[in-house]
């Protein structure tokens, strides 16, 4: 869990502990899909993508308090990136994801430097005019992008020469889960490290952090970085899965869904934006199905409904509540 | 004894208003001085331009004899100058412990990782848990912050500044909100500070004032009034006129 606890057992042994739960929890979750949706496996692999993007989006919201609606840009460049490459030749699917992540940090990069230096209101309107901006280029520089036809016929080859991408997306499928779980792994260590929780201290009050003698702008930067890496590994991702990219990919919309997944799953916590990605387009697949004129209206009642019951998001509430339970019994 | 901090001239105005008036003063390892003042005195405008959060439109300030007038704040965070604050700011979501030990972190260079936690590493871990302990606070380690008594966050934010090694501690109103038969404890973890640090508090509270300072300073309209000892501060005129007047009248009143 991204939260700290200071009686665990100062050793190495904890943190393998921590991570050997990490992958087995994705394992399982992986496995589940993998047999309750054995015909849908391309829709679980487009979760994942998206689910890159929400935790991506957690490391700047949940963690430092950055207000965006423009993070989709980090996702989208990284997708696009990966596909030119392909499309160039660089057809190896482990180096396509290399490309996505330095693309993805290179525009968070850009984009952090112009976020994070302001609070507030002002730092909202600059991620969306980022996002815009990202979202307006890439409909006008058709030569890389496609325009609005999209980049099409990105194929990776098989995964270390081995294993091919087959038509039902279960290459795909495996692939996608076990980057997600290497990812997750590497992510809740630096969730743990000194450097994120310093940005916790941050976004609760930033002052204070400049008090003890902390730069905070050149940290949320390189924050910034390390969440365009992550969201432009899942853009390449689903570059790679897909095979096509559109300017979806990029848009206002995509921003602001992931923003709204991460405040169903709860932010500052990196399961609760990985669960809220989950639910989120479990939801949106089913009632989308059952009605597919009026889901969005459901999607609406349900984040009402969940700010109302589970202010702090469906992960962070659900571990309170158990927190809370085991304290009371504990105590009788 | 050794200068570490010397303000020389010291102004600020907003405007037409000058809120620190030509203040200069100076603090040496080992010093326990209090600022006092009436409200509206300037006393924590003074403060901000100490620490850095407020830039003077005039005069100098010196930690151990460099110029940190236009320097940023972290950079005399490291030269060893160190605030607190008038209200807590404390980082409320995390523990008591992890407040602690990220200015411990921060002060030897660990924030910077990126990788695992280092908050139980032995030496850090050390730290930290001498800091709280010797504030008397050991045993709240693993609590939240959102879960203390005010006096206990008033103690935390104590300890966050100790934990920065400070050469110059400045403590605003640092028993401010809480209740009085409280205030005691806060002035004993203050006694059990290093004899080595230069402590500068202000506070309202003139019991306090008198059993910490050796020396008081007094503001009033920007200006420093007065310098001197408990005692002079108590006898002299100009300081009754211009506060010690009034906390007496209320003193009979109350």
């Amino acid at each position: 869990m991204a939260t700290l606890s200071v009686t665990a057992a100062p050793s190495a042994w904890a943190g393998l502990r921590n991570d050997l739960i990490a992958a087995a929890v994705i394992a399982v979750l992986g496995a589940i899909g993998w047999f309750v949706y054995p015909d849908d496996l391309a829709f679980l692999t487009r979760v994942i993508g998206l689910a890159f993007l929400v935790i991506s989006l957690d490391l700047v919201t949940g963690y430092c308090g950055v207000a965006t609606l423009g993070h989709a840009a980090l996702f989208g460049v990284g997708a696009y990136a990966a596909g030119n490459f392909c499309l160039a030749g660089v057809t190896d699917p482990i180096l396509m994801l290399l490309i996505g992540a330095l693309a993805g940090m290179a525009t968070g990069l850009v984009s952090g430097l112009l976020v994070t230096r302001f609070r507030g209101l002002p730092q909202l309107v600059l991620s969306i005019a980022f996002g815009q901006l990202v979202a307006a280029l890439a409909n006008k520089l058709s030569s890389i992008t496609g325009g609005s036809d999209g980049l099409a016929g990105i194929s990776a080859s098989p995964v270390f020469g081995i294993f091919n991408f087959d038509m039902f997306g279960r290459t795909g499928y495996v692939f996608s889960v076990i980057v997600l779980l290497i990812t997750m792994v590497v992510l809740l260590r630096f969730a743990r490290s000194p450097f994120a929780l310093m940005c916790r201290a941050i976004k609760d009050d930033t002052l204070r952090t400049r008090m003890i003698g902390v730069s905070v702008y050149p940290r949320l930067v390189v924050m910034y970085c390390v969440a365009g890496a992550v969201a432009g590994l899942g853009g390449a991702l689903t570059a790679i899965n897909t095979g096509v990219i559109g300017l979806d990919s990029v848009s206002f919309e995509r921003s602001a869904e992931a923003l709204i997944m991460l405040i169903l799953g709860g932010a500052g916590n990196l399961w609760g934006a990985l669960i809220g990605a989950i639910l989120f387009e479990l939801f949106h697949h089913y009632v989308s199905a059952a009605s597919p004129f009026h889901w969005m209206i459901l999607v609406g009642v349900l984040l009402i409904v969940v700010v109302l019951f589970f202010p702090k998001g469906l992960v962070n509430e659900v571990t309170r509540r158990i927190g809370d339970f085991r304290q009371a019994r504990a105590a009788r | 004894m050794t200068t570490l901090l010397e303000v020389q001239h010291l102004s600020k105005s907003f405007g037409g208003l000058r809120v620190t008036d030509d203040v200069s003063f100076t603090l040496a390892s080992g010093d326990r001085v209090a600022l006092i003042g009436p409200n509206g005195a300037g006393k924590t405008t003074l403060v901000n331009q100490l620490s850095g959060d407020l830039a003077p439109s005039d005069g100098r300030i010196l930690l151990a004899g460099e110029d940190v007038t236009k320097a940023p704040i972290p950079e005399r965070v490291r030269g060893g100058l160190v605030r607190t604050f008038q209200v807590t700011r404390l980082f409320t979501s995390l523990t008591v412990a992890e407040n602690v030990a990220l200015a411990v972190m921060q002060r030897r260079g660990l924030t910077r990782r990126m990788f695992s936690s280092v908050l139980d590493r032995s030496d850090v871990r050390d730290e930290w848990q001498g800091v709280l302990s010797l504030l008397g606070i050991g045993h709240l380690a693993a609590t939240p912050v959102t879960k203390l008594a005010y006096g206990q966050q008033r103690l935390l934010d104590l300890a966050i500044g100790l934990a920065m090694k400070p050469r110059v501690l400045v403590l605003d109103e640092p028993a401010a909100g809480v209740p009085h038969d409280e205030s005691p404890r806060i002035l004993e973890a203050i006694g059990r500070m290093s004899p080595e640090i230069a402590i500068l508090m202000i506070e309202h509270d003139m019991d306090l004032v008198f059993k910490f300072a050796k020396r008081v300073l007094v503001l009033a309209n920007g200006a420093l009034i007065f310098e001197g000892t408990p005692a002079e501060v108590k006898e002299n005129d100009a300081v009754r006129a211009a506060y010690l007047g009034n906390y007496a009248d209320a003193r009979r009143a109350s």
